[in-house]
């Protein structure tokens, strides 16, 4: 379990993230959401490590996350940030292979092999592992580092805005496939999103930021109302359903 | 290109150079013990050989290592004030001391070689606009920042004819005796390929190498040492030699990727014929005499480099 308690970041007297006491349920996937500048992606930083808290703290089965050796947390929690900017010249599966690297340090044994081919069979990249990631498109570049992470076999898996930059189709592709690793694999998976509707429809969880303050955070159809919507966007969004899912028709709302 | 090719033709190339020269030596004087050629066999020609490859292996591995840790195609040891640096640490050891000896020169050049390529990953880390083109652009001028300040120091103290020597890399000052250093190279070399996946992990980036539980300063810092270590050795030896670093790791990333561990052994070898091919064009132009090694690499490089910069913009963002 991962709890976050009284979290706080500023970046010089601005404070970007403000005590936010937040606890990411097991097996679920969570929603960051939020306007711009809400902290989304800093709270995600600190719970993932890369940055450092100013005051409060960030647990892992009940130990604080700076404790834990970096070998030991690499095989726990994974973290993509957006990608898209890396312009190494690896091939899929190359890359893929790196996400075994916390237990095999760069030697693999069959095990790890087998962890990769899996993650890419996972991915459907069979047909692509040999090529250089920066003769991939955008969607399926995505796949290649989410195929790392799933290699890096971790319990939880940290996603900062994985659908930037991708059509609707590949969105959707990538969402069904972070539920698959929920369902099917029983991995925990947080995720920041810009699009309401993606975190509507495919998570359990919804964690709401506005201005570095924890707003709401609650099973998604608490929050995925237009009353609770307004307090976050300070927009009128109403709401439509279908299917059983709830879709948040913001394009014609009059504010 | 497959590595054993290059392997064929780094021994053939060996060969080449170790049969040319002022003075015409066959394989069969060599077996006369006693004989002149033998003894020039011997003092001059195979250190040369030595020089050649662990300088041309270095060099370019060192380059690959820049490319790796700075996440930019163009940075090299010539284009990041490496050797600029390492030529300044010779010129304040001299100043230094009035007699000064060989190690305390390695020492100073190491220092400087170190803390000149560490203070550029600074400003690289704070400059926002991380253009491929922008980055090696500053490398150049700090480097000739650093040699500015080298060469004034240098003049004051009348110590230029001392300096132009180290700038000008040449191989024809190599006798047994005077090479040696370069052997300290070879460990940094095994070092940086034990090291290959780390510096293919943190060439990914800080974020990405934490995620994988990487000590990311920690191989940067590792990372850096090398390179000043091989930097110094080459250039205390054989003197500077440009563009090496700088293509002969694109050219492999090009076949071959960007993964280390792979690349690294085809970096060396193809280090060690361009600069083989090189040194022996500079001694068959104007035979019996010599073009020193830096000038026949910088036209050939330059040529290559430009024609890099001008087809690969699109390959090295």
């Amino acid at each position: 379990m991962i709890e976050i308690k009284g979290l706080t970041k500023q970046f010089g007297k601005k404070p970007v993230v403000e005590d936010v006491t937040v606890t990411i349920e097991p097996g679920t996937i969570t929603s960051f959401i939020g306007p711009n500048g809400a902290g989304k992606s800093t709270l995600l930083s600190m719970v993932s490590r890369l940055l450092e808290a100013d005051t409060g703290e960030v647990l892992l089965d009940q130990n604080n996350v700076k404790k834990w050796k970096s070998s030991d947390f690499a095989k726990r929690v994974s973290i993509l940030k957006q990608a898209n900017y890396l312009n190494v010249r690896l091939t899929v599966r190359e890359l893929v292979s790196f996400g075994r690297y916390p237990y095999s340090r760069g030697r693999l044994a069959a095990e790890d092999e087998k962890f990769v081919d899996q993650a890419i069979e996972y991915m459907n990249l069979a047909d692509m592992e040999d090529k250089y990631l920066d003769e991939l498109s955008g969607g399926q570049k995505q796949r290649a580092f989410i195929a790392m992470v799933i290699a890096q076999d971790t319990d939880y898996i940290l996603l900062d805005e994985p659908l930037n930059n991708l059509d609707m189709k590949h969105s959707v592709q990538i969402m069904k496939i972070l539920r698959k690793l929920v369902d099917e694999l029983g991995k925990t998976v947080v995720i920041v999103l810009h699009d309401i509707n993606f975190a509507s429809v495919y998570s359990d969880r919804i964690v709401a930021l506005k201005n570095g303050r924890l707003m709401r955070n609650g099973p998604t159809h608490e929050i995925i109302n237009s009353e609770v919507l307004r307090e976050i966007y300070d927009m009128d969004i109403p709401i439509q359903e279908q299917n059983g899912c709830r879709i948040c028709v913001y394009f014609n709302s009059h504010t | 290109m497959r590595l054993w090719m290059l392997g064929i033709a780094a021994i053939v190339l060996s060969f080449i150079s170790l049969f040319i020269g002022a003075i015409d030596i066959t394989p069969k004087d060599l077996l006369n013990w006693e004989s002149d050629e033998t003894h020039i066999f011997l003092i001059s020609r195979i250190p040369r050989l030595l020089a050649i490859i662990l300088a041309g292996a270095g060099m370019s591995i060192a380059g690959l290592i820049m490319q790796s840790l700075s996440r930019n195609k163009f940075v090299s040891p010539t284009t990041a004030g490496t050797l600029d640096a390492a030529k300044l640490g010779i010129l304040i050891s001299m100043l230094f001391f009035t007699n000064v000896t060989y190690t305390q020169q390695v020492i100073f050049s190491f220092a400087f070689a170190l803390a000149g390529t560490f203070l550029f990953m600074q400003i690289l880390d704070r400059i926002k606009f991380k253009d491929v083109i922008f980055v090696p652009l500053i490398g150049i001028m700090y480097g000739n920042i650093l040699s500015s300040i080298t060469t004034f120091f240098g003049y004051e103290a009348d110590l230029l004819q001392n300096i132009s020597s180290w700038l000008m890399g040449s191989f024809t000052l190599i006798i047994a005796g005077r090479y040696e250093l370069l052997y300290v190279s070879i460990p940094a070399i095994i070092l940086a390929y034990l090291y290959a996946n780390k510096f293919t992990v943190a060439g990914m980036g800080e974020d990405f190498a934490r995620n994988l539980g990487l000590s990311y300063k920690l191989v940067l810092n590792i990372g850096l040492v090398l390179v000043a270590v091989i930097s110094t050795t080459v250039v205390l030896t054989v003197g500077v030699i440009p563009f090496l670093g700088l293509i002969v790791p694109n050219i492999v990333s090009l076949y071959l990727g960007d993964n280390l561990r792979k690349t690294i052994p085809h970096t060396a070898v193809l280090g060690i014929v361009f600069l083989l091919i090189c040194d022996i064009l500079g001694r068959i132009i104007i035979h019996p005499y010599e073009i020193p090694v830096n000038v026949t690499v910088a036209v050939i490089g330059s040529a290559i480099f430009l024609t890099m910069l001008l087809r690969g913009r699109a390959y090295a963002k």
